[in-house]
């Protein structure tokens, strides 16, 4: 019941920053001109996965830690006030996590119904709902860790950073310098531990672009074919939402204010 | 009655509470006073649930707080700086407080008619001065029937009509059987409205007194006292 109210506050207090409706509209904006500008559907399609896959993690991580550490006096409140932790905590982080898939809704997958694209706009919210609230554990984790919050956004700007840009480099040269070796369960064991490389195996998937697999998405195929593949990869994919606000959750049960 | 047994709380090596023993019956208005840093207001926010110890526990009503948050019902908590969420205006902060806690008959609006509440109910708590956030703090506190009411530093930035106000509101609680436990620098203020005193330093209970207070006295001896610990303790820290 209360988690209900908690959640009710924590959203409408989001809502009323302004920041997920700038985001909903520089998105929709993004998007459109994206599809409308581009002559090819296939290239925009990977601009807009792209898009989805480097940018939605980025923001999340920034706006749910900044968002955490402005908010540190509401949650002050809740806890003097006959709430549990629990409550406080699951009421921020579906608040944070539905909020911002609401902007990402408007601002990306309603161009892409528009214009048509519907089957794979189910595939980008898919991923994308994933990546959000995976991110979200993430910001809540580090910044109930960490109470400087130029320190904690630091940390998560690295984390991003190691995730979108350093992980694929790690594999590039795992590849290098191992490529005598047979690889293919130590691909697929290194790329899950990569929420962007599972989001992106995901969707790649489904889609059948084999072009556009890369290394470890040709594994994840070769290994368990297209319909085994998608379902390993959801699996990874929410087991990547557990654990981060698992982490989270614990860490704020024994948080001192 | 709060009941402490045995809890520490570290801040790395440079600060630890430590209570033994500590029983806090109702009916009483009981103060903890203490040079900064002592430790007053972490042992409130152990109370509340707001700060976990490491070690012990604490029982309200012989019921272990560790985890609960119905207790809380029993509790009304005015803080030493009121921190409210600065977009949230006093209206929203007094509905989402009514609205979590449990619903009652008849709420006491005397603080919040006599603090001018409803003149401050649309501007934001960002907007609202240190005492007028202090006043709608106060105006919250006591306006459940609440058994248990935990005061950090409540006449800091109050003006002193409205401390005159919140200190015959603390006496009419009292009367009412009710548990006061409050925090202060002020030792008129604790010679005023306490009927037990407990000093802390350096995390621990060095003093722990019940009846100051012969009747019909001033409150000389407990003053003379105060100073004395003050005089003490706090030189030797500042240094």
């Amino acid at each position: 019941m209360n988690l209900r109210k908690i959640f009710k506050y924590f959203f409408s207090d989001i809502i009323r920053s302004k920041w997920i409706p700038v985001y909903a509209v520089l998105l929709f904006a993004l998007t459109s001109g994206i599809i409308y500008f581009s002559r090819d559907g296939q290239k925009a399609l990977i601009s807009l996965l792209n898009i989805a896959l480097y940018l939605v993690p980025l923001l999340c991580l920034i706006f749910g830690s900044v968002y955490n550490y402005n908010s540190k006096e509401f949650v002050e409140m809740l806890l003097t006030q006959p709430v549990t932790r629990r409550s406080v905590f699951m009421g921020q982080y579906l608040s944070l996590g539905l909020s911002q898939t609401a902007s990402f809704v408007l601002g990306m997958i309603l161009p892409l119904f528009i214009y048509d694209f519907s089957i794979n706009a189910a595939l980008l919210l898919a991923a994308g709902i994933f990546l959000i609230f995976i991110f979200n554990g993430f910001a809540l984790l580090v910044s109930n860790m960490i109470n400087d919050k130029v320190k904690g956004v630091g940390i998560l700007i690295a984390v991003w950073l190691f995730f979108a840009v350093f992980y694929d480099g790690l594999m590039l040269f795992m590849f290098y310098y191992f490529a005598d070796y047979p690889l293919e369960k130590t691909t697929i064991i290194a790329s899950s531990l990569n929420p962007v490389d599972v989001a992106r195996t995901f969707i790649m998937l489904r889609l059948d672009m084999s072009a556009l697999f890369g290394y470890t998405g040709a594994v994840f195929k070769k290994y368990f074919g297209s319909g085994a593949g998608i379902y390993v990869s959801i699996l990874i994919l929410h087991l990547w939402m557990i654990v981060p606000s698992l982490f989270a959750r614990r860490k704020f049960r024994k948080k001192d204010f | 009655m709060i009941s402490v047994n045995g809890i520490v709380k570290s801040y790395g090596k440079s600060f630890t509470l430590e209570i033994d023993k500590l029983e806090l019956k109702k009916g009483l208005v009981i103060t903890l006073m203490g040079p900064n840093g002592s430790g007053k207001t972490t042992l409130l926010k152990s109370i509340l649930g707001l700060v976990v110890p490491e070690k012990g526990g604490i029982t309200v009503d012989g019921k272990n707080i560790s985890g609960e948050s119905d207790y809380r019902n029993k509790i009304c908590y005015m803080p030493q700086s009121s921190p409210f969420p600065p977009n949230l205006k006093a209206r929203e902060i007094i509905s989402i407080t009514k609205d979590i806690r449990k619903k009652q008959e008849n709420y006491d609006y005397e603080l919040y008619e006599k603090f001018g509440i409803e003149s401050i109910l649309g501007k934001k708590a960002g907007a609202l001065s240190q005492g007028t956030r202090q006043r709608l703090s106060a105006a919250l506190a006591f306006m459940f029937d609440s058994e248990i009411v935990v005061l950090d530093e409540p006449t800091a930035g109050l003006d002193p009509y409205s401390s005159e106000i919140l200190k015959a509101r603390i006496i009419k609680l009292k009367k009412a059987g009710k548990l006061v436990l409050l925090t202060t620098h002020i030792v008129n203020e604790v010679s005023e409205l306490s009927d037990r005193l407990v000093f802390m330093l350096d995390g621990k209970i060095k003093v722990d007194r019940d009846s100051f207070r012969s009747p019909g006295g001033n409150g000389k001896e407990f003053r003379e006292m105060v100073s004395k610990l003050f005089m003490e303790n706090e030189p030797a820290k500042n240094i």
